[in-house]
């Protein structure tokens, strides 16, 4: 309920603020995240990329085998970040499980959608529909770009890149 | 006309003399029509300024948007507060410490923004606590109380926590003078004269806002009630008003207004760092605590200070001098050029603007009328640049818009008065409903005001709201001060008794780097939990520490077995979100301290001796997502010396025994 009021008056802020428009924008919660197409109007009738999402993610380079490193770096992130609500299997606890998803999704969209949920999360076909299932919109975590890439290949060791 | 003009106000002043506070038949029309578009901030929009007013006896500071008068936010500062858990929770605890011990209420009155350069500059916010003597910083990137030190020598911490203008200094003056800490103080009262002693407090603030007593001034025992530091020209002095000079110990009512001029004190403190670096100070045994909030352990410590430097105004002759200023001076305000000192005696009919060019002529010819207590007292016309003649009744603050005007309350008449600081002509008047303490205006105390706006602070509300019971809120009037003539806009009611408030530019605050939430990384609290995965529960002989996590919408742990009754246990919690405005609450039935209010990324904790066996529940107080109702546990509590072994689960049944 709240993130919802918080949309819209995120929207009416960034749409209507006139003369203030400098100033109200560096603390609305969209602008400051790091994405850039969020600091503009999230209800443009632009079309809606569903394999990229939105976010300033447009190519994530993946090797062809899995970077170990960076996977134990994406694991200390899982622990604190996001165990408390997804599991490594194909099991829902708050949200989805972990299996499979580097299959279903593009590495773009994983990268988008981590890092500022928020947008994607109101634009997604296949997100609205996740909502529906869990009720719980999944919360921004504060990731940085880096830990996002080490969580994405964290997740692709889920999947079983080797 | 003008003749006529001060002949009414005259009258107007006479009646309301003799009704005290009675209501003027034409209080409607006092209202312009276009008074609700100017305070009409539309939903979603941002007020033009902060601004904050003491909470007076609630202890707390409360924080408004200017001109719409929304309520932002109530900070706790020295009051326990039932909604943060402040107060209540182990960490911040340490930081109502006093040298008398747990001090859980005090009494706040002042506030004022640090500054640079003499202009507001939106680091943090410094308060007074009035009862028992301290002074605390509020850092306002985070709205939270970070620092507060106590002042040894004091009693009724009143002329306090105004500052220097670049926040070298913030002082503090006794109101009551007292036999000092290491003094026997155990002297009959009606030896005011010979033991009691007036302490003034420069505390020095560092780079990041840390507060240290760099020494503290002995004058004579003597009433000091407010200050206000020079600026400018005037930059190195600091100007304290005094009143029972008569140094009356029982009914000050009248023993205290005996005297036709009190004084004002002014101090050269840039003298008295001379004297310090010339070892002229004292160092004095004095305990009194030192508290701080660490932003990295998300806990407060206490320390106790045990020495202060003094140096003595009797001894040391070119620190102190005093200025006559009539009947019991209240309100000390230093316009923002630095040359105008005001004073305003709370039984005068007349406000004294004294010249700071002046008064130091005065001190180098050495125009003096003899000593107070061993302080030269500078003659009266010699300080005075000239009077404000029948102002009102009851003068008691100044402040300035920054362009040469100056607005004073008059808590008697009921009114506030504007008028020309070089000319000293009155320009215009209005009534307040009713009786006013101080005002306030963006800014109105520094070198640049950013007028605008006036909030004056009633102590008397009345019939201005719906009945509440006996006890009403106190009343806020806001004033359009843009035109030359002061135009109300706004009444508000308040939180507890505002006495100063102060106000910056909205953008001033909202861009300084506020913070949305605590990064997890950088959690150092000792009983942190970064994920689930440090869920545990963990027994110390009688001490159970329980690594609590919460997130949208589970605890882990939320099944715990094996506590019993007479145990402490400490539920450490820790918030796992990392997104702004995403707090939750922990409670626990039968807890006879307190709940918790934990932000993202923090860990809060909460001590609970169970005193009696069963299954206590325990949830989130804060609606954090659709599925908060879930959001819950159990916690079973078993007699004392039980054999049930000690568990903690999330999401799996443990094995039926």
């Amino acid at each position: 309920m709240y993130k919802l009021t918080f949309f819209v008056v995120a929207f009416v802020m960034l749409t209507s603020c006139g003369d203030k428009t400098k100033t109200n924008d560096d603390f609305s919660k969209d602008t400051a995240a790091p994405s850039e197409e969020s600091a503009t109007n999230p209800t443009d009738a632009v079309a809606y990329d569903p394999n990229r999402g939105i976010g300033k993610h447009t190519s994530v380079d993946l090797g062809d085998k899995l970077d170990a490193a960076m996977a134990a770096e994406g694991e200390k992130i899982q622990s604190v970040k996001c165990s408390s609500c997804h599991k490594l299997t194909d099991e829902k606890l708050v949200g989805p499980g972990w299996k499979g998803v580097t299959e279903r999704q593009k590495p773009e969209w994983i990268m988008n959608f981590i890092t500022n949920p928020d947008p994607m999360i109101d634009k997604d076909p296949k997100l609205q529909a996740q909502l529906e299932l869990c009720l719980v919109r999944m919360p921004n975590q504060a990731l940085t770009d880096i830990d996002a890439r080490n969580l994405l290949e964290f997740m692709r060791k889920n999947d079983g890149v080797k | 006309m003008n003749n006529i003009f001060i002949k009414s106000s005259l009258a107007i002043v006479l009646v309301s003399a003799f009704f005290g506070s009675c209501r003027p038949k034409d209080t409607a029309d006092a209202v312009g029509g276009d008074a609700a578009q100017k305070v009409y901030v539309a939903p979603g929009k941002y007020d033009e300024f902060y601004n904050f007013v003491s909470g007076g006896f609630s202890g707390q500071m409360s924080v408004y948007g200017l001109p719409s008068a929304r309520l932002l936010r109530v900070v706790p500062i020295f009051s326990q507060d039932p909604q943060s858990g402040y107060g209540y929770s182990e960490e911040t605890k340490p930081m109502l410490n006093t040298s008398h011990g747990y001090v859980p209420w005090d009494d706040q009155h002042h506030l004022e923004l640090s500054q640079t350069n003499g202009e507001v500059d939106g680091r943090w916010i410094f308060a007074n606590a009035n009862n028992t003597p301290r002074i605390a910083r509020v850092d306002l990137k985070t709205f939270k109380t970070v620092e507060i030190i106590e002042l040894p020598n004091s009693a009724g911490n009143h002329s306090s926590p105004f500052i220097t203008e670049n926040t070298e200094y913030v002082v503090a003056g006794t109101r009551f003078s007292v036999p000092t800490d290491n003094a026997n103080g155990d002297v009959p009262i009606n030896t005011y004269k010979q033991n009691f002693k007036g302490y003034l407090s420069f505390v020095k603030v560092g780079k990041e806002g840390q507060m240290d007593i760099a020494f503290q001034i002995e004058a004579p025992g003597v009433n000091f009630d407010l200050s206000h530091a020079g600026k400018g020209k005037s930059h190195g002095w600091f100007f304290f008003s005094c009143y029972n000079t008569e140094q009356a110990n029982t009914l000050l009512e009248v023993n205290a207004s005996q005297n036709d001029k009190d004084y004002i004190m002014a101090v050269n403190w840039k003298k008295a760092e001379e004297y310090i670096k010339a070892g002229k100070g004292k160092k004095v045994k004095a305990k009194y605590v030192h508290n701080t909030w660490d932003e990295k352990t998300h806990t407060a410590k206490s320390e106790m200070r045990t020495e202060v430097l003094v140096l003595d105004s009797k001894v040391l002759k070119d620190i102190c001098y005093m200025i006559p200023c009539p009947k019991s001076p209240h309100g000390c305000d230093v316009d923002p050029t630095g040359e105008y000192i005001i004073g305003s005696g709370k039984l005068a009919a007349l406000i004294p603007v004294f010249s700071f060019d002046k008064m130091k002529n005065a001190i180098a010819k050495k125009q003096f009328d003899g000593e107070y207590e061993g302080i030269p007292v500078i003659k009266y016309e010699a300080a005075l640049y000239g009077e404000v003649k029948k102002p009102g009744l009851g003068p008691l603050h100044t402040e300035f818009d920054g362009k040469g005007n100056a607005y004073t309350t008059f808590f008697v008449s009921s009114e506030v008065v504007k008028w020309d600081i070089k000319s000293l002509k009155i320009l215009d008047r209005v009534p307040v409903y009713y009786s006013p303490g101080h005002l306030s205006i963006p800014g109105g105390d520094s070198k640049k005001p950013f007028g605008k706006y006036m909030v004056v602070y009633n102590k008397i509300t009345k019939d201005r709201y719906l009945p509440t019971g006996p006890e009403l809120a106190q009343a806020a009037q806001l004033f359009d001060i843009s035109g030359d003539k002061m135009k109300l806009l706004l009444d508000y009611p308040t939180i507890g008794e505002p006495h100063y408030a102060q106000s910056a530019p909205a953008d001033l605050i909202r861009n300084n780097g506020q913070l949305k939430f605590y990064k997890i990384e950088e959690n150092n609290h000792p009983f942190v939990a970064k994920g689930e995965k440090e869920a545990k529960v963990i027994r110390k002989g009688n001490q159970v520490h329980v690594y609590m996590t919460s997130i949208r919408s589970h605890f882990a742990s939320d099944n715990i077995e094996g506590v019993k009754v007479g145990d402490e246990v400490y539920f450490h919690v820790t918030n796992l979100e990392q997104d702004w405005d995403v707090p939750h609450g922990f409670a626990i039935k039968g807890a006879d301290n307190a709940e918790l209010l934990i932000m993202p990324g923090e860990t809060a904790t909460l001590k609970w001796i169970p005193k009696k066996v069963g299954i206590f529940p325990f949830y989130c107080t804060d609606f954090c997502s659709a599925l908060h109702q879930e959001m819950s546990g159990y916690l079973r509590v078993s007699p004392t010396g039980s054999s049930v072994p000690l568990t903690f689960s999330l999401g799996t049944n443990m094995p039926a025994k």
